[in-house]
């Protein structure tokens, strides 16, 4: 674990915000480019994704920023005519690796997207879903105690408790999203990404969602796409500002929000543009 | 023939209708078209349908009656004797009148009275038809004077033409119910002439269909016996058997090709399979005939069974290969429209694409499948030509695949084709079945349809 | 596991995160296979479409390319001025009014002078079309010059000649004969010492064959036997308790039908023993003459332009029947066994006919031609004399009807549909109405056509106006939903463009809509036409199905269609006739094919995305 060391002697170098609890990337981008078809999406992005901590991808719409949270899961593996370049790793191995497994990767690197999409099964089942499919459960009182658990953490569980039968797509937005991270935390990914979880919801819903993220942190390693600048300010300890392709800025949220480096991510965070 | 001289005539009228029309708009408004209300082309056509609507509709109503109008006159002027025959002879004498008309049947010699009538019959026809003709021009020419009379500038052609034009396409689209109209009327009247001289219990719930009524009384196995059962059975037998190949069969490459085909493969796949959809059903039944009930036949000799050589299994087989790209088709819609979402949803967790198909999409779409398949029930159901070429005639009630079963269509079809009177109740349970049928398929499209519409709302 | 405090809230049970990786990694394989399964599901699934197809296609090309071509035969036919014309009038009708099948028949009678007797004579002349007198009718009538001369005239063969010499009527198997074949007057044929050597070990095995053939029929009958005597002991033990008068005469019945069968099964099997020995006992002696009978394969030996046919064979010598006498008695070098696989009882050709048969060829008489009729003439009842011309005026004069008939009404009623209909309880109904027929069966159509179109409105029967009318409500729902979609794809930015300069909205249809919507228009038409052209159901509730061999000239006459000729053939029992309907759905899919590549074709062309 050597990395792990290394980051502890760099945690005891430079000084950090009390509340970064370790600055251990989890996984790293390297050279990253994206391209589909003829059309390049992404260039050359050099990105960590620090463990135990909340990453914010920010950026006006069509900058590259779902694209990439795509690519640390292999999803776009599933879109025609796409194709990933640079490195991209996890606890130093290379995800993009012949040999990796995409269904084993995605079992570690979990995926909340952008509209609420329960599947159309009752709640119980949605969340049992994961576990199921990855044999995680050895008999019924062990899925149950998974899918309790799940639900509890995702905040859910004291909603619908009382109608785990009845399918996911009743609840409302908000719930059907939580319901949503549920779901991905049952298969206990070690890293959590979020596609604009909170675009389609209400802001009391999406209050809620950023309390529950500001709560996963501490289990999980979490990447989070928003174009929201006050969520990005409100759950993240490290923000990455995308541009039409291109990283500009990467680096503690704080610092990022209150004396950006770059002139785009101030006219963005000022409002400017965007 | 004639009749087809007479409507280019009236065409021709209405052509020449459409030019006096039109030349006499411009005239009155002193040859300055922009005085006129309308184009000048709408005073011409406004006056040509005065002119050929008129027409047309008295030739169209005269045809329909003077059949019938014709024959009552001719009967009339038959021999007494002759009057007093039952109906069907004297549908048959009045066949025999008409072919000799039409110069058919020269051959025997006829009977001087039938000759004299056939002469009737032509000699009223031909009279009828120059009566028509002269009402059918006389009208039109009527219509145009008309329509001339009326002809100003400050008549509003275009929008007279425009509301007839509606008029039109109002009774275009109407056709479709007085389709519906005419099925169902036509079907549940001859029906029910069955039904009075067979009760409605026993055709529903009688196991036994024999329908040659005895001609002499000791004859054998000819009791008339209208049970149909036994045919519901073996249409139920034939429709499970072709099922039971489409629906996998079908289901399996519509998930290949919505899931797992590249674009080039489904490109290339996908005509070809729609090739099937494309045969003829009488191809299919020969095919059945010829080469698969012989195969049946011969590999259940084989392996020690008895097979009959119209076994429902070789028109089972069959008809599910034609009902194949149907449930395919339908499924691969079907599958297609399933959300994104939901497919990321379930890969995102670390769902191979299979169990993702299993899981999520198949589950999600399974009403739209549903739905499809009950169209293909209903296909088969009312499929005609390759039961009739290989399923058998003898009504047996049997859920063996390896005898010869009867169908619904196959019975409708040896009922009625041959020379029939038309109010035995052996012709009339035709009709009866038609109406069984026409009202199975009809419930089942109607709840296959409404499943699919729900469906594709939920995703819409 | 750098920090303990990370599996610290893990659910109970549930392995932390890096247990959860050795897990998923565990039902890898496993899943992975079920995935590869999964998938192959899929393409076997279209494999066995697109085989199906393939053996589709393949059974009736097999089947149906032999169609295409007709077995003539050239004679020389004297075209005697007494037999023709004897008065010399020059006058057509005349000629045409002579005894041409005299003719005919006579010069292949004078091919064959050695066969004598009415039955046989007949047999010969029964290798002829009947129509081949009116193929050399025609000949003279072309060219009334040739009276006087002899001419080489091409007249087809029967069907079934034309079946044997397709090899559909038997397997043929043509050896050489070894050394010199000595012959006699009365037919008897001697060799080396092996010279039918191969014939009589043929008919030893034939013998051992027809032995083990019987004996599985005997064994056979004898458990039938056993199912009858179990039969018999239950219904007299019926018969015994029966209380009720009707069941015992009913059970009475039952066993004297079981003892008829009893007793035929019995016969049977007595006949099958007597065989099965007579035979065994045949094929395992080595007794020097063998005698063949009709059911076995027969042999011919053609030798010195004549035929004999092999009635007794020792292994150097045969006594024959003479088929046709050779030319000379002479002894020959050059002499073949004909084998015929498939005894004379179970073909439409007698030894003798295919004996002379095989004459001809050798004399060089035969050819296989193109099969014009088949493409000229209507039905009939002599599978060499039918074709589909009559069907095929018959299928285009009924989508003519269609055609005139539904194209405009289709398209009238999409666009009221489409672009002037209010939303309102009628038009729902209209749309309801529209999409239920379209999966109404085809024959409910037919019945309809039958009880209102025939029966109400008295329109002819058979005649392809009235299945006009029926296929025309049958593809109206086809045209109809495809003209919707075609008038959906005009984007409705250029009616408000025609609209606001001031056109009605007819005016805004007419000039602008619907000229971009036409091709899709057409294109489903076609699609509904290729539909109509395939549909049988329908048009035999009309009387379509009558043997017509007139061709229709015009929509009234009465006629049949294409598929319907192809029901018709099918169902005919001669072995040529299998040619004849394969070949007929060769044409009915290559005009469908052509149509839908045509459909294709316009979708390409004018395609426009908006």
């Amino acid at each position: 674990m050597s990395d792990v060391t290394m980051a502890e002697k760099d945690a005891e170098n430079t000084p950090k915000p009390e509340k970064v609890v370790q600055a251990d990337p989890k996984m790293m981008g390297r050279k990253v480019s994206v391209f589909y078809g003829e059309k390049q999406a992404l260039f050359d992005v050099d990105i960590d994704i620090v463990e135990k901590q909340v990453t914010a991808l920010i950026g006006p719409s069509g900058c590259g920023k779902s694209t990439f949270l795509r690519c640390l899961n292999r999803m776009n593996d599933v879109i025609d005519g796409c194709e990933v370049k640079g490195s991209i790793t996890m606890d130093d191995g290379d995800i993009y690796d012949p040999t990796v497994d995409v269904v084993q990767l995605r079992a570690r690197v979990g995926m909340v997207f952008q509209k609420p999409n329960p599947f159309p099964k009752s709640i119980y089942e949605n969340v049992a879903y994961g576990p199921r499919i990855h044999g995680l459960a050895s008999n019924k009182a062990e899925m149950d105690a998974v899918v309790e658990s799940s639900l509890r953490r995702a905040s859910i569980w004291d909603e619908v408790k009382d109608r785990l039968d009845q399918p996911g797509t009743g609840l409302s937005g908000g719930q059907q999203q939580r319901l949503c991270i549920a779901r991905a935390i049952a298969v206990e990914p070690e890293v959590i990404l979020m596609d604009e979880p909170c675009s389609a919801l209400d802001p009391i819903a999406t209050a809620k969602i950023e309390e529950l993220i500001d709560e996963l942190r501490t289990n999980f390693t979490i990447a989070i796409v928003t174009h929201s600048m006050q969520q990005a300010a409100r759950v993240s300890q490290k923000t990455a500002f995308f541009h039409l392709g291109n990283l500009v800025e990467y680096g503690e949220t704080e610092t990022l929000f209150t004396n950006p480096s770059d002139e785009r991510t101030q006219g963005y965070i000022t409002g400017r543009f965007g | 023939m004639t009749v087809f001289i007479l409507i280019a005539a009236v065409l021709a009228l209405a052509a020449f209708s459409y030019r006096f029309g039109r030349g006499a708009a411009l005239s009155a408004a002193g040859g300055q078209s922009r005085s006129l209300h309308s184009r000048p082309g709408y005073y011409g056509a406004y006056t040509a349908l005065w002119c050929a609507v008129p027409a047309f509709l008295i030739m169209a109503i005269w045809l329909i009656f003077q059949g019938s109008v014709v024959e009552a006159l001719v009967l009339n002027g038959l021999s007494a004797e002759k009057q007093g025959l039952s109906d069907s002879e004297i549908g048959l004498i009045m066949n025999d009148i008409r072919n000799l008309a039409s110069g058919n049947f020269t051959a025997t010699s006829p009977d001087p009275d039938i000759a004299a009538a056939a002469e009737h019959f032509k000699s009223l026809n031909a009279t009828g038809f120059a009566a028509m003709a002269v009402l059918a021009l006389g009208i039109g020419i009527a219509g145009l004077i008309w329509a001339r009379k009326k002809l100003s500038p400050e008549l509003r052609a275009r929008n007279s033409v425009e509301r007839t034009i509606t008029i039109f396409l109002i009774a275009a689209s109407s056709i479709a119910i007085f389709t519906t109209l005419g099925i169902v009327l036509s079907l549940i009247f001859e029906a029910w002439r069955f039904f009075l001289q067979v009760p409605l219990h026993e055709f529903l719930f009688g196991l036994n269909w024999s329908p040659q009524i005895a001609l002499r009384a000791d004859q054998v196995g000819s009791s008339g016996a209208f049970g149909a059962v036994p045919i519901f059975a073996g249409t139920l037998l034939i429709s499970f058997i072709a099922m039971l190949v489409a629906v996998p069969v079908g289901l399996m490459s519509a998930i290949y090709m919505a899931e797992y085909a590249t674009p080039k493969f489904r490109s290339v796949v996908k005509p070809i399979l729609e090739i099937l959809a494309g045969i003829p059903t009488v191809v299919y039944g020969f095919f059945a005939a010829l080469t698969v009930a012989p195969l049946i036949r011969g590999f259940g000799e084989n392996i020690g069974l008895d097979v009959a050589s119209e076994s429902a299994l070789a028109a089972g087989l069959v008809m599910g290969v034609m009902i194949i790209p149907f449930v395919s088709s339908l499924s691969d819609d079907v599958i297609s429209a399933v959300p994104r979402s939901l497919r990321e949803g379930s890969l995102g967790l670390g769902a191979t694409k299979s169990e993702t198909i299993r899981q999520v999409v198949l589950p999600a779409a399974l009403p739209g499948i549903v739905g499809s398949i009950l169209l293909a029930v209903s296909r088969a159901i009312g499929e005609t030509m390759i039961v009739v070429m290989a399923a058998g005639l003898a009504a047996n009630l049997t859920a063996n695949p390896f005898q010869a079963v009867t169908t619904v269509t196959v019975q409708i079809v040896t009922l009625l084709v041959g020379d029939q009177e038309f109010d035995s109740p052996k012709t009339l349970a035709a009709f009866a079945l038609g109406l069984v049928l026409f009202f199975i398929t009809l419930a089942l499209n109607v709840v296959a349809l409404h499943v699919v519409r729900k469906y594709r709302e939920q995703y819409d | 596991m750098t920090d303990i405090t990370k599996n610290g809230s893990a659910p109970l049970g549930a392995p932390g995160h890096q247990g959860i990786a050795e897990v998923v990694a565990k039902g890898l394989k496993k899943r992975y296979a079920a995935e590869r399964r999964f998938r192959m599901y899929g393409l076997v699934a279209i494999g066995l479409a697109l085989l199906i197809l393939l053996v589709l296609f393949t059974t009736i090309i097999s089947n149906g390319i032999g169609a295409f071509f007709q077995s003539k035969v050239t004679l020389d036919v004297p075209l005697e001025v007494s037999e023709i014309d004897p008065d010399q009038t020059g006058d057509l009708d005349v000629i045409g009014k002579a005894n041409y099948r005299g003719l005919v028949f006579g010069s292949l009678r004078a091919d064959f002078p050695g066969v004598s007797g009415r039955s046989n004579r007949r047999a010969l002349t029964g290798l002829l079309s009947s129509g081949s007198d009116f193929e050399l009718r025609s000949i003279v009538l072309d060219n009334p010059d040739l009276i006087g001369t002899t001419v080489q005239a091409q007249v087809s063969l029967s069907d079934d000649a034309d079946m044997f010499l397709k090899g559909n009527m038997t397997d043929v198997e043509v050896s050489a004969g070894d050394g010199t074949l000595a012959m006699t007057e009365d037919g008897v044929l001697s060799g080396g010492v092996y010279a039918f050597g191969n014939v009589f070990i043929d008919v030893k095995a034939e013998f051992a064959r027809k032995a083990d053939e019987a004996e599985n029929s005997i064994a056979q009958n004898q458990r039938q036997l056993g199912r009858i005597d179990e039969e018999l002991a239950v219904t007299a033990s019926r018969l015994e308790n029966a209380d009720d008068e009707a069941q015992k005469t009913t059970y009475a019945d039952t066993l004297r039908n079981l003892e008829t069968l009893k007793a035929n099964v019995n016969a049977s099997l007595e006949k099958l023993t007597s065989d099965a020995t007579d035979f065994r006992t045949r094929s395992q002696s080595d007794a020097g003459e063998e005698t063949l009978d009709q059911s076995m394969p027969s042999y011919l030996v053609v030798t010195n332009d004549g035929v004999f046919k092999i009635l007794t064979v020792t292994r150097d010598k045969v006594t024959t029947e003479i088929v046709s006498p050779p030319s000379s008695l002479d002894s020959s070098a050059d002499w073949q066994i004909v084998k015929l696989q498939t005894p004379e009882t179970d073909r439409r050709l007698t030894d003798k006919q295919i004996g002379w048969l095989h004459l001809m060829q050798d004399r060089g008489q035969i050819e296989s031609a193109i099969n014009s009729a088949f493409f000229t003439t209507g039905d009939s009842r002599e599978p060499e004399l039918a074709g589909i011309w009559g069907a095929a005026v018959g299928s285009f004069w009924t989508l003519m009807v269609t055609l005139v008939l539904s194209f405009p009404i289709g398209v009238m009623a999409a666009v009221y549909l489409e672009e002037f209909a209010p939303k309102n309880k009628w038009t729902d109904l209209i749309e309801v109405n529209i999409n239920n027929l379209a999966a109404v069966p085809s024959i409910v159509f037919g019945l309809l056509g039958l009880a209102v179109f025939l029966n109400v409105f008295g329109l002819p029967r058979s005649a392809p106006v009235v299945g006009g009318l029926v296929l025309t409500l049958m593809t109206l729902p086809t045209i109809i939903i495809a003209s919707r979609a075609a008038l959906k794809s005009v984007p409705p930015s250029i009616r408000e463009a025609a609209l606001g300069m001031g056109a009605s909205r007819i005016q805004a249809m007419t000039h602008h809509v619907l000229p971009l919507a036409l091709p899709g228009m057409l294109t489903g038409t076609i699609i509904g036409m290729a539909q109509a052209l395939g549909e049988t159901a329908p048009l035999l509730m009309i009387g379509m199905v009558a043997f017509i061999v007139d061709i229709p000239g015009g929509p009234t006459d009465p006629a049949t269609v294409l598929p319907v000729q192809i029901f018709l053939w099918a169902d005919a029992p001669e072995r040529a006739f299998v040619e004849r309907t394969s070949a007929a759905i060769m044409v009915l899919l290559g005009f469908l094919i052509t149509m839908n590549m045509a459909a294709v074709f316009l979708r390409k062309k004018f395609e426009t995305r908006w």
